[in-house]
């Protein structure tokens, strides 16, 4: 167990401190004091876990391969940036763009996040992204999404905003996106098509949320009182017609 | 429902008597031109895209693929290709799709400038017998050196280099996906790369295993698809690339047809199988100079900070983009001018947008000179570059080396047909289609592709060797061995050339 202090360091000097730790064995970091420091976990490879006490800066985990992330406040734009595995659990509210073009390996956000989460999100049967977001989330949520599994909340139920925003899966043509409670037809992108969850679903979805529970310390029956919607691409090819060959 | 109004743009015949009914044809066209009926070839000409295929495996050159004397009344303002893209989008309402740079009789720079020569005042370099120095290094320059004695009491260089790319001549080929060519291309390319001791790009398609012996030839790319892009990819290679824009496309996203997209690139690029491979227009991290400035130090801290090249097109504002870029901290900008080749692109955004790359060189060069920051990054010059001439006067005008697409392809049997977003190619090139990638041996191919390095090679020096300068670097950014021909004041001003006779 390795504490840092990440007080007033400059996040060149920081993340090389995290490397060579790992580098030397170290399976448990705790950054101490970290205050907007960018791309902490960039490019990181192994299993150790690091506990980030502070709001870490953008990029957090940016191409991340493996290790376990835990950040107990807030945390910014672009985290996850193509991240091939590991995970991500953040105790607060998240920025815009994350998980873009996420590629394995799961994020879990207690809170509400921002525009275009989970954009361009790719998927192999084997190797598949998820994202978990407990609270509300903005316009272009999954948008041009190709694989893995998007799963929204909206857990505060005295949130007067809507659970989504507008364009929600707008370009999408694979992967699933599930969403608790009702979705308005509207606010979808033309590529998505709304259906209700089979049993395979909801096995799935107890599945991913049971782990989400027990990093937040949820009830999942709580969770699953209310029902969700399923979110699918209804063409492989949404564009296959615009071009003239 | 009836028969396209556009007629075939080529008729494609064969001499019935020559014939000796081989069926090499049927078996060579990718476009299903040819059928077998029986007793003689039967032909449906309006598939034939003229790319020689048929005509070069005809045994006994029975066959002739002329230009359609019907297509059209000749018009100088309604081209052929105005009228069928009419018909076309009346037919089916949807946007013309085209691959390779655009062939519109716009002005072409490079044919208005000529090169300087020795005579009399000043010798020439005979190249063949005297050194003659190609050798280029990729990435930022320090300032200015210092130097320390060292404890044997040597000179030695104190001040830390930034990281070099070293590479033999000032050339370099292309960024093209596996998906948008074969994986049999890829590797002629990677062959050749290696052989000469230059690079190739693997474009935005992901890096398939059989590459990585040629990883010391390559540069990796990311794009706003990120395809195939994991820490392993970014390590690679010898740099990365974050790929903005296309010449061919400025503005708009990447879009590999379904049919492109087998098992095998649907695996590297992690997408369904035939579904579109869809790069957005913008990246979506990056709405600024800070946020590119962002993504680059992501990716150099997830390389023990390898070299980085952003790869833009020119456009109207290149100047003052490349000067962001270089503050943004890139060692390498890509400029990519808009005669540039593309596997797929609407032909409308091909043929008119973008500026050329003449223009762009000039201009990018004169702002970071007139800002201090040109030592900051290598400028790499792409689009259209026809000819070893081509690549010298782009170097005069400001660039540190070349890249070059069609030029290779064309040794691998390319004819400039431009319908590489087909997935047909005959040749092998541009499709995923096993019978048809099969066609191109990398081994065989590769040796094409060196000759042709080796050839500019040679006139590259014969250039140098004629202006008197032996070494490559004497001709970077030096105008004043330009002249332009028929050129107006204000294009000679932005080239910063003069006049011939001047």
């Amino acid at each position: 167990m390795l504490q840092i202090d990440a007080k007033g360091m400059y996040y060149r000097e920081l993340n090389q401190k995290v490397r060579s730790a790992i580098a030397n064995g170290e399976k448990e970091i705790t950054l101490k004091n970290v205050n907007g420091q960018y791309y902490i976990g960039d490019g990181l490879r192994g299993n150790a876990a690091i506990t980030v006490e502070g709001v870490p800066g953008n990029d957090l985990a940016a191409f991340m391969d493996g290790p376990t992330l835990t950040i107990k406040s807030n945390a910014q734009d672009n985290i996850a940036n193509t991240m091939n595995a590991g995970k991500i659990v953040i105790h607060g509210n998240a920025g815009d763009v994350l998980g873009y073009g996420m590629r394995g390996g799961t994020l879990h956000i207690l809170g509400d996040v921002g525009y275009r989460v989970g954009i361009h999100m790719k998927g192999l049967k084997r190797q598949s992204p998820t994202i978990i977001v407990g609270g509300t989330a903005g316009d272009f949520f999954g948008e041009y999404m190709a694989g893995g599994i998007l799963i929204l909340l909206g857990l505060n139920e005295k949130d007067p905003r809507p659970i989504v925003g507008d364009y929600l899966g707008t370009g999408m043509h694979g992967g699933a996106i599930y969403i608790r409670g009702e979705v308005d037809k509207n606010l979808c992108g033309a590529e998505v098509g709304i259906l209700e969850p089979d049993e395979d679903d909801l096995k799935t979805l107890r599945q991913y949320l049971g782990d989400y529970c027990k990093d937040f310390k949820l009830d999942i029956e709580d969770i699953m009182k209310k029902g969700f919607k399923k979110l699918l691409p209804i063409s492989l090819r949404p564009y296959g017609n615009l071009y003239a060959y | 429902m009836f028969k396209s109004l556009a007629p075939p743009e080529y008729l494609a015949t064969i001499d019935q008597v020559k014939c000796i009914r081989c069926k090499r044809c049927i078996q060579n066209c990718g476009w299903s031109v040819y059928s077998w009926g029986g007793d003689k070839v039967l032909i449906d000409t309006s598939k034939c895209v003229k790319c020689l295929r048929c005509y070069h495996y005809c045994p006994e050159e029975a066959i002739q693929i002329l230009d359609n004397p019907v297509k059209f009344k000749n018009n100088a303002y309604w081209g052929y290709n105005n009228i069928r893209n009419l018909k076309r989008q009346a037919e089916t309402g949807g946007i013309p799709l085209t691959g390779m740079g655009s062939d519109l009789p716009y002005p072409i720079l490079f044919d208005n400038l000529l090169i300087d020569a020795c005579q009399v005042t000043n010798p020439s370099i005979d190249p063949l017998r005297e050194p003659m120095e190609l050798r280029t290094y990729l990435g930022k320059k320090p300032a200015s050196v210092e130097f320390e004695k060292g404890k044997d009491g040597k000179l030695k260089l104190k001040t830390k280099m930034p990281p070099q790319i070293k590479i033999n001549l000032p050339l370099i080929f292309s960024p093209m996906s596996y998906g948008s060519i074969s994986l049999n291309a890829q590797k002629v390319l990677a062959i050749a790369a290696k052989e000469c001791g230059i690079l190739m790009n693997t474009g935005e398609g992901g890096l398939h295993e059989d590459l990585l012996p040629y990883r010391d030839s390559i540069i990796v790319q990311v794009a706003s698809g990120r395809f195939g892009v994991n820490p392993d990819y970014l390590n690679a290679g010898v740099a990365v690339e974050i790929k903005i824009g296309q010449g061919a496309k400025p503005g708009i996203g990447g879009h590999l047809p379904g049919e492109k997209i087998p098992l095998e690139v649907a695996r590297t690029r992690m997408i369904p199988v035939g579904t579109d491979a869809i790069s957005p227009a913008p990246q979506h991290d990056i709405y600024s100079i800070e946020d590119l400035k962002q993504l680059i130090y992501a990716i150099k801290e997830a390389t023990d900070y390898k070299p980085v090249s952003v790869k833009i097109a020119a456009v109207h504002n290149v100047a003052a983009i490349a000067s962001g870029i270089v503050r943004a901290g890139a060692d390498i900008i890509y400029l990519d001018g808009f005669r540039g080749g593309t596997g797929a692109a609407p032909s409308i955004i091909r043929d008119h947008l973008g500026i050329p790359i003449e223009h762009a060189i000039a201009a990018v060069d004169d702002r970071l000179r007139q800002e201090g920051i040109r030592n900051e990054a290598s400028i790499i010059a792409a689009g259209g570059i026809r000819s070893s001439a081509d690549a010298a006067k782009a170097i005069a005008l400001g660039a540190d080396a070349v890249a070059i697409a069609t030029a290779a392809l064309t040794t691998m049997g390319c004819t400039i047909c431009g319908k590489c977003y087909t997935g047909n190619c005959s040749w092998g090139i541009t499709t995923q289609r096993p019978e048809l990638t099969a066609r191109l041996d990398p081994e065989i191919f590769a040796e094409r592709l060196i000759n042709l390095v080796h050839a500019w090679e040679h006139e590259l020096k014969e250039i140098l060797g004629a202006l008197g300068i032996n070494a490559v670097d004497s001709l970077r950014g030096n105008r004043e061995r330009l002249r332009g021909v028929g050129l107006d004041t204000q294009t000679l001003d932005i080239l910063g050339v003069k006049p011939a006779g001047r």
